[in-house]
């Protein structure tokens, strides 16, 4: 267990990246904010920021080198948090923009909400239902509101790759967990002490494993 | 279920927070930080902070705001006047604001809703819509509600949609400031319009004016400053009145 672990938040533009750096800085982490595969290489702990579109995320890894650095440190098994665009980007294909090939890390697809009766972006604070446990949820009640705002979901092939599920017009996984990934359809860092919480717990887990 | 949010609106000028908040709990009643902790920590939704500062050479002082408040606040914030450019949009977002909200900018460049939405995604751009009763409809009015345009507000509200707002912050120029109640029809109006969430701005006396914009109004949020500033009603307060009509809140943390 390591006192200061190196812990990494991709950093390919998106608009979140500070508010993520902002809320670790707060539980108590300094966090690197780096697009050098180098440091992906020897992190402890690695973040996927997001949000936008999926075709300008997957540009941005893509000119940045990012892809096949990400895919390594993933099968590496050290912990790692993707955050709403951050989340859709593991998945392997995304409706979004007439369709965009995502990282294909974890089985599944990322739909279009595509309601008339409801307003899309899906946003604001909705519940989100613990399906299992987990480390990153821990201490966290089931049932707690989280801050949302997109347009597309995740429909993962596995229905056991669900941690947390949300209902707005269907119900769909929010957060996916598999060895060591975990990932929100929601904004922990925009999420008030629940939130906060999230990455608290992702922190304590980097440590642990460092 | 997706909760009905409760907005605080904050005017600050030259970086201080105006209009005569009171609250005996804080130290220092004009700091926006301060006070976006403390409505925070009472259950607010989300924060609009309104920069009314004249001139341009105090740009600095709203720059300092918002990065300190998103230092130490994790709910989402707007920050909107003075935001012209999608340079000024940039500056704001990298400082920490979650949002910008534009409105006679807007008008006199409709393009800068579209350069906006497509360079920071439409998540991110708030149209705010000042508006007045005329005939059947409503009118757009610029300059704080000085000036007329001649351009009606719900067409105005389908065509910024069209260009890429995420949201629409809609105030009546005819019931703000007097506390007694929202707009309702002109909420309603706009709302069916557009599939983009509505909040609602101007008028709110208390839980009763907010359920009413909430419902009838078709409204996804409510803003209110006075009512809030003054202590007429806390925020928790607010909550627990429209859970108690059966609307969809986030309850508000219990206190230690």
């Amino acid at each position: 267990m390591a006192a200061n672990p190196f812990l990494v938040v991709v950093d390919y533009d998106a608009g979140n990246l500070r508010s993520v750096e902002r809320a670790l800085a707060h539980v108590g982490v300094d966090a690197t904010i780096t697009a050098d595969w180098a440091d992906l290489a020897r992190a402890d702990g690695v973040i996927l920021p997001g949000v936008g579109a999926a075709s300008d995320t997957m540009a941005k890894l893509g000119e940045r080198d990012l892809t096949e650095p990400l895919r390594e440190y993933v099968a590496s098994g050290r912990p790692f948090l993707g955050v709403c665009m951050g989340l859709q980007a593991l998945l392997e294909h995304s409706d979004e923009g007439g369709g965009q090939e995502c990282l294909g890390l974890l089985p599944g697809n990322v739909r279009h909400f595509g309601f008339d009766h409801l307003k899309v972006p899906h946003m604001g604070w909705n519940q989100v239902r613990w399906l299992r446990e987990h480390r990153i949820t821990s201490g966290i009640a089931s049932g707690s509101y989280f801050y949302f705002v997109h347009s597309f979901y995740p429909d993962p092939a596995d229905p056991d790759l669900a941690l947390g599920e949300t209902t707005y017009g269907l119900t769909f996984p929010s957060v996916l967990a598999r060895e060591n990934m975990v990932a929100t359809q929601f904004h922990p860092e925009k999420s008030g002490e629940a939130g906060l919480a999230i990455y608290a717990n992702f922190a304590e887990w980097v440590r642990e494993a460092a | 279920m997706l909760t009905k949010r409760i907005i605080p609106c904050f005017d600050v000028d030259r970086g201080r927070v105006v209009k005569g908040v009171s609250f005996v709990e804080l130290r220092d009643a004009g700091d926006p930080v301060e006070l976006a902790k403390l409505y925070d920590a009472e259950g607010a939704d989300e924060l609009v902070f309104l920069d009314i500062t004249a001139s341009s050479d105090n740009r600095a002082t709203v720059y300092d705001m918002v990065s300190a408040t998103a230092d130490q606040v994790f709910i989402p914030f707007t920050v909107g006047g003075g935001i012209r450019t999608t340079v000024d949009m940039k500056t704001m977002l990298e400082l920490g604001a979650d949002k910008v909200s534009i409105n006679t900018a807007a008008v006199n460049n409709p393009d800068l809703v579209n350069e906006g939405a497509y360079r920071f995604g439409s998540q991110c751009i708030v149209v705010a819509i000042d508006a007045k009763g005329v005939g059947e409809g409503w009118e757009v009015y610029t300059h704080g509600g000085r000036t007329p345009t001649g351009i009606d507000a719900i067409a105005w509200a389908r065509e910024v949609v069209e260009r890429g707002a995420g949201e629409l912050l809609v105030t009546s120029m005819d019931t703000d400031g007097h506390q007694s109640g929202y707009d309702i029809a002109m909420l309603r109006a706009m709302s069916e319009a557009v599939n983009v969430p509505v909040i609602a701005s101007g008028g709110a006396g208390g839980p009763d004016h907010m359920a009413e914009a909430l419902t009838e109004g078709k409204a996804d949020a409510v803003l209110a400053a006075s009512i809030f500033h003054f202590g007429t009603y806390s925020i928790r307060e607010v909550k627990e009145a429209l859970s108690g009509q059966g609307i969809a809140m986030r309850p508000v943390a219990a206190r230690d």
